[in-house]
């Protein structure tokens, strides 16, 4: 038995160990608590709203969310007229153009995804000092340590360590690889007027936002984990089932 | 076998013309199984319900994917976020990869341990090592798909290797491409070829059955079959206890699907591919990582060959050096449950495997302990690489030779040796009773 649990115990200790250093990479990050982590973690709606809020009024003049649709907004509780209301105060260039053969633009509708704050990476370089800001959609998937990077990004903005020389439009930051990000700090005390009166903290936008990400990253996350649970009691309820059925089936063998 | 073994008068007219059911019947109900088998057995089995697994998944997944360099991306985030039950589909198949290598992987040292290379079952192996190396095609070719930075870069790096051929290196890597760089020809091709060589895969499990329906499994004493006690039939016991070990399987398969779907995964495949910037670690799948270990460690040139051809040959020889190993063993005992010395290096070897995949994520000059400057990764490399080689064409050959191999029990139902005294083999029959029990 033992020796059967160590061969077992090499063959996860292999996968761990080569998984778990393919994520370390040079960042500083502190493991914050994260409503969605563990078994049973879901989302909390009120900061998923208040994280919109922040993606709208901040993050929305620079970054894309391309994959994420004003029609999945209801997974953070609003209602569809909410949500046809919020998708009218965006402009979206319609894919077709009009009879005339021009192309032009209107109010949003649910259906639509988010718009694009620049039309090509050429436009969003020129207006960002040759920088790209990446399309947000995934990116609590797309970084190592996905949600706690993002949050020690957001809140990582501080005074270089001296002697450190940073580049021309260049800024410090503990959590980015190398220490200079071209993105100046987004986020100010205040930044934002939360409609449901919660302090606006820097900490507390970057907590928000991050939610948000993480929510437009795994829109399917509460499902993925509800449906695994109950997957998981059916299996483990079906493998004594077999074990029993094995015992009896090989009681006559010796 | 008797002539009429059916009673259903349909199921006899189609068994005289096509012998389906008399198939059936004598390869998966009745056919005699040693009755020792312990739960290591059980992975033969279960590769086969991943193989399944994958293709149905990966059909239902070609069914949304768009196989283009500018929509593939787009494409794969439509199946996460807008088919239904895609994320389901399309992370089943993606950690049934995994679960496919862990399960072969464990499948192949369980060949190694008991011997089950050996006489008469030599091709039945070399079958088996075909079937690992189209998976390993498979799997490259099916990552490429999702078009994120590691698809890309991984892409570059492996189809790269192909220019370290002299004189024909460079066309035939532009012919394998289909363009001077990875693009949209690429995509396509290795799209056909990944819907393609699962089927292949089945066809040569088919053939990998039915050589080992020739002479039957081999068992954990490595002692042929010798009495009609020594035997089980497969239906219901291996059935059943098949079943068992596909439970334990689906809890763990299931555990990494609903809860941790990207753990196995690189972060950045969820970052479109971009030709233009490269990421700072090209790291590929964790089932690759001790044969990319083995690639990095050749840093040096021998006479006129290249270092990067040698590590391109080093590889490739880490995988077919398994299909000469029935012949590179001469010991004339099975399993290492009878060769106390081959018993210890078949541990060391897996341990070597281990370092050498931990060496494919690590850097190459980075230090394994801190203090020893000399003592980097790529020399831990090259080191677990040469005794990788060492065991397979030194300790292998040699050790049928010097090593004094455990008695053996006359048949699998007596696995006590009779002597008159009884007390020296005491041991043995100790073991074998209570691997009977489980």
């Amino acid at each position: 038995m033992f020796r059967r649990a160590l061969k077992w115990g090499f063959v996860l200790a292999f996968i761990s160990f080569s998984t778990n250093s393919m994520a370390a990479g040079p960042l500083k990050h502190e493991a914050q608590d994260w409503s969605w982590q563990g078994v049973f973690g879901t989302y909390d709606r009120a900061q998923l709203q208040r994280g919109l809020q922040v993606y709208k009024e901040v993050c929305s003049g620079c970054h894309a969310l391309k994959y994420v649709a004003f029609r999945n907004l209801t997974d953070l509780g609003y209602s569809k007229e909410g949500i046809r209301a919020f998708a009218k105060t965006f402009d979206v260039k319609n894919s077709e153009p009009n009879e005339e053969g021009e192309s032009f633009t209107r109010p949003g509708r649910v259906t639509d995804y988010f718009p694009s704050p620049f039309p090509n990476e050429q436009a969003a370089r020129a207006s960002n000092n040759g920088a790209y800001p990446p399309n947000l959609s995934l990116m609590v998937e797309a970084r190592p340590h996905g949600a706690d990077y993002l949050y020690a990004l957001l809140t990582g903005y501080k005074d270089p360590p001296k002697g450190m020389k940073i580049g021309e439009g260049m800024n410090y930051n503990s959590a980015y690889p190398g220490h200079q990000i071209a993105m100046s700090a987004p986020l100010d005390d205040g930044a934002v007027e939360y409609t449901d009166g919660t302090k606006a903290t820097v900490e507390q936008m970057a907590t928000d936002v991050t939610a948000f990400l993480a929510w437009t990253a795994e829109p399917n996350l509460e499902e993925r984990k509800s449906m695994g649970i109950k997957v998981m009691l059916f299996l483990f309820a079906f493998l004594a089932i077999l074990i029993a059925m094995k015992r009896r089936t090989w009681a006559d063998v010796h | 076998m008797e002539k009429k073994q059916f009673d259903n008068k349909l199921v006899q007219w189609v068994d005289h013309r096509l012998p389906v059911f008399s198939y059936m019947n004598a390869e998966y109900n009745e056919f005699p199984m040693p009755k020792n088998l312990n739960y290591f057995w059980n992975f033969g089995a279960l590769a086969t319900v991943v193989l399944v697994t994958m293709i149905v998944t990966g059909i239902l997944l070609a069914m949304q994917y768009t196989p283009h360099t500018t929509l593939a991306f787009g494409s794969i985030e439509r199946i996460m976020r807008d088919v239904n039950y895609g994320w389901l589909i399309r992370y089943i198949h993606a950690n049934g990869a995994s679960m496919f290598f862990i399960v072969v992987y464990i499948h192949i040292f369980r060949g190694l341990y008991y011997g089950s290379y050996k006489a008469p079952r030599e091709l039945l192996w070399m079958l088996g090592v075909v079937i690992l190396l189209l998976m390993m095609a498979t799997a490259f070719m099916g990552y490429v798909l999702p078009w994120g930075q590691m698809s890309y870069w991984g892409a570059q790096v492996i189809t790269d290797f192909f220019t370290a051929i002299p004189i024909i290196g460079d066309p035939l890597t532009e012919w394998l491409r289909g363009d001077f760089v990875i693009d949209n020809a690429t995509l396509n091709r290795f799209f056909s070829l990944h819907y393609l060589l699962p089927f292949v895969i089945v066809g040569v499990v088919a053939l990998h059955v039915i050589a080992l329906h020739v002479h039957g499994s081999n068992n954990p004493d490595g002692i042929d079959i010798k009495e009609p006690q020594d035997t089980i039939p497969f239906n219901p016991y291996f059935t059943a206890k098949d079943s068992v070990g596909l439970g334990v399987f689906l809890i763990i398969f299931a555990f990494f699907v609903f809860f941790a779907p990207n753990y196995l995964g690189h972060p950045d495949n969820y970052i479109e591919a971009n030709p233009l910037a490269t990421p700072a670690h090209i790291v590929p799948e964790w089932y690759f990582l001790p044969f990319y270990a083995i690639l990095r460690s050749i840093t040096f040139d021998i006479f006129f060959l290249e270092a990067k051809l040698l590590g391109v040959i080093a590889m490739g020889a880490a995988v077919m050096i398994l299909l000469i190993v029935p012949w590179l063993d001469t010991s004339k005992v099975r399993s290492a449950r009878y060769r106390p010395i081959y018993r210890i290096f078949f541990w060391v070897l897996l341990v070597d495997c281990v370092i050498l995949g931990i060496v494919g994520v690590k850097s190459p000059s980075d230090l394994v302990f801190s203090g020893i400057s000399w003592f980097d990764y790529k020399t831990l490399g090259l080191a677990g690489t040469i005794y990788y080689f060492g065991h397979f064409l030194f300790l292998m050959p040699v050790l049928g030779f010097i090593e004094t191999p455990k008695p053996l029990p006359t048949s699998i139902s007596k696995p006590v040796i009779s002597l008159p005294s009884g007390g020296g083999s005491a041991p043995i029959g100790a073991a074998a009773a209570k691997k009977e029990k489980a």
